[in-house]
């Protein structure tokens, strides 16, 4: 057991559910701050805000899920982020949302914040209107002869998400890649205040539209956790076929992506056509191609529909005949191999630092499912195998994504072969109480954190496993080539929209 | 691999999945909104550029797939562009963050006249689940002239096909 998992479980506790909140008082908290510095201290997997409390999520390294507060007085708390560096875009987050300043933090700067809305710290009690504009965000300095600067965005040139990155260079070589967000920030934990859960999953489910079921059902968790309500076994079945069929798709067509982007349209051409047929099978089992809304708390919106299952299982036999032949193709090509092997590397201790989850952890040695820690229903009746790499490369999270296709397969065959029958939704009580709620995402874990008041949203947190993953990109890109970069992108792609709240 | 594969695919046939059904009545109502919107001739080969206005991202997945073997965008004489400059047709997408609004704008400044609008999404329609948001600033209607949109949440490449292709015909005049 850390010292820092110590001081918090001796601090007295408010329910929540699975795992009580200790509440901490700020000489506490702060002698936990500096005791997450010290070697094999817990992993630091989010860190929050309401208006009066900041909260953070940790896994001790004997296992235990701890969960800490701290009262915010005269708008400050004491930072995290000199011990843990991945605090800091969340100190920033929530300064900018609820204006509780993180005393000490290694990064001041705005983050959400443009200087655009017509309020500041608009999650705060009483939002104060504007008053002067915002000057936008100073860029870290690069020094040194003859680097020039590369700025990116926020329109990039592709059909992808807006965001914007400076890449500072020496010729060909990336000196320091920094990544700007907040472009897509809708306000989205602002609409679901007070409104009831079944309300606020829209939103949920709208927070990153490739996880729309990952996050749905992290959502859907968390609700049912505050509200005591049990789900039916045959929605609890349902929900990780369409979660795999998601992780299928997605995997799907960032292979493609990625095939593309070192021209070799062959296999872009096949992975895209695989998720095309995915998609439909999505559609026809549960009509919508992407799932939206499909899970909600209580259980999911619709059964299976007649001839789903058959759909479903056609499009992943065509899927589990082609991609062996796919993998070896990819394999015997060196001009592969010769972009991808040794590209955008992010080292083992990075990534457990920064308690990265998904692809980019298990490319880094970091093994980490959620579906086995903490684990959930149906998970725990069924066998898959998480696969972890050494070499971090881009070509190690391409790998990673492969293997978990041909997993993701057997699970969604393993759980159509067996759908338990029954009701697939219960209504949840009007209740009072405090939930968390997780699921594993395509791009790894996804934790929610809801506040229910005689059945209405109070407090809401959403935490996308991007934001993890985005700084170690900035790690990632380091020393490469600037013609590599979108690669290394690619081999990520986090979230914007995710982290953009 | 890649031989092996070429051949099989000579002896099986195409790979393509049967097109989804369209809905020709809408088609037909969207072809004669545009031709009212659209009195100049542009050429048979429109040029797209995608602008992401504070999607979710789901919109994009579905506009990628426009690209991929089985829509195949440009045997319509529709293509992509990577920038503003080069494009006849800016497709948008979301409700239009605040801290989005200025580059959308200066995306639309940066496009050649004649050029066409199309609000892609419930998002950009109306704001969809976003509207009443204070990190919103609107429909993409109310800061730009939208000429058609794609509704859907997020609408089919299907959809976006249909869409697009009325457009062209409009254009074919
Ligand atoms: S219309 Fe739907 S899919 Fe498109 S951006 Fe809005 S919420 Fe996402």
């Amino acid at each position: 057991m850390s010292r820092s998992a110590d001081i918090i479980r001796t601090a007295p506790t408010e329910p929540c559910q699975p795992w009580p909140r200790h509440l901490l008082l700020g000489e506490e908290w702060r002698a936990m701050a500096a005791s997450l510095g010290e070697a094999g201290g817990p992993a630091l997997l989010a860190l929050w805000a309401d208006t009066v409390r900041v909260h953070a999520l940790l896994h001790d390294s004997d296992g235990a899920w701890l969960v800490a507060s701290t009262s915010v007085e005269n708008g400050h708390y004491p930072a995290l982020s000199p011990q843990r560096p991945s605090a800091a875009w969340f100190e920033r987050m929530i300064r900018d949302l609820w204006g509780h300043d993180a005393e000490g933090g290694r990064d001041g700067r705005p983050w959400l914040e443009h200087g655009r809305w017509p309020v500041t710290a608009p999650l705060s009690t009483r939002p104060p209107a504007r008053q002067s504009p915002t000057e936008p965000a100073e860029f870290l300095p690069v020094e040194g002869e003859d680097t020039h600067q590369i700025a990116l965005g926020p329109v990039y040139a592709g059909i992808i998400e807006p965001g914007h990155f400076r890449l500072s260079a020496l010729g060909e070589t990336v000196v320091r890649l920094e990544i700007r967000l907040g472009w897509l920030h809708k306000g989205t934990l602002g609409l679901m205040h007070g409104k009831s859960p079944r309300a606020a999953a829209r939103f949920a489910a709208r927070l990153s539209g490739d996880s729309t079921v990952a996050h749905s059902l992290a959502f859907a968790r968390a609700a049912e956790a505050a509200a005591g309500a049990e789900v039916p076994p045959r929605a609890v079945a349902l929900r990780a076929v369409m979660a795999e069929l998601e992780r299928i798709a997605n995997h799907l067509g960032d292979c493609g992506a990625i095939a593309d982007d070192v021209a070799f349209p062959f296999l872009s051409a096949r992975f895209c056509w695989h998720r095309e047929a995915m998609l439909r099978a999505a559609s026809v089992a549960f009509g919508h191609r992407l799932m939206m809304d499909a899970v909600v708390p209580g259980g999911v919106s619709t059964d299976i529909v007649p001839g789903g299952a058959e759909a479903i299982l056609r499009a992943l036999a065509a899927l589990a005949e082609e991609l062996p032949e796919l993998v070896r193709t990819g394999d015997n090509f060196s001009s592969l191999a010769d972009r991808m092997v040794g590209t955008g590397v992010v080292t083992p201790a990075l990534v457990a630092a920064f308690a990265a989850g998904g692809f980019v952890g298990r490319a880094s040695g970091r093994g980490f499912d959620a579906r086995r820690t903490p684990g959930y229903a149906p998970y725990d009746r069924l066998t898959f195998a998480v696969p972890v790499l050494e070499a971090g490369d881009v070509d190690a999270r391409v790998r990673i994504r492969l293997t978990e296709l041909g997993e993701s397969i057997s699970l969604v065959r393993a759980l159509l072969a067996d759908l338990p029958e029954g009701s697939v939704a219960v209504p949840l009580p009007q209740a009072t109480g405090e939930g968390i709620g997780w699921a594993e995402g395509f791009r790894g874990d996804i934790w929610h954190w809801l506040r229910l008041d005689g059945g209405q949203i109070s407090a809401v947190f959403m935490r996308d496993p991007s934001w993890l993953q985005w700084p170690l990109l900035e790690a990632a890109v380091a020393g490469n080539t600037v013609a590599d970069f979108p690669l290394c992108n690619k081999s990520f792609n986090c979230s914007s929209s995710g982290v953009d709240l | 691999m890649v031989w092996r594969r070429v051949v099989s695919t000579l002896r099986h046939g195409p790979a393509s999945l049967p097109a989804e059904p369209l809905d020709e009545a809408a088609t037909r109502a969207l072809a004669e909104r545009l031709e009212a919107a659209a009195q100049r001739r542009l050429g048979r080969s429109l040029a797209i550029r995608q602008v992401d206005g504070g999607s979710c991202n789901g919109c994009e997945l579905e506009i990628q797939m426009l690209n991929s073997i089985v829509y195949d965008l440009e045997r319509f004489g529709l293509r992509f562009v990577a920038s503003p400059r080069h494009a006849d047709v800016l497709l948008v997408t979301g409700p239009v963050t605040r801290n989005m609004h200025e580059a959308v704008l200066r995306t639309y400044d940066a496009t050649p006249d004649p050029k066409w609008v199309v609000a892609v999404g419930d998002c950009a329609i109306d704001g969809g689940v976003f509207k009443g948001s204070y990190a919103i600033s609107g429909a993409v209607g109310t800061m730009l002239p939208v000429d058609l949109v794609v509704r859907g949440c997020p609408p089919s490449p299907a959809q976006l096909l249909n869409g697009l292709r009325a457009l062209l015909e409009a254009n074919a005049g």
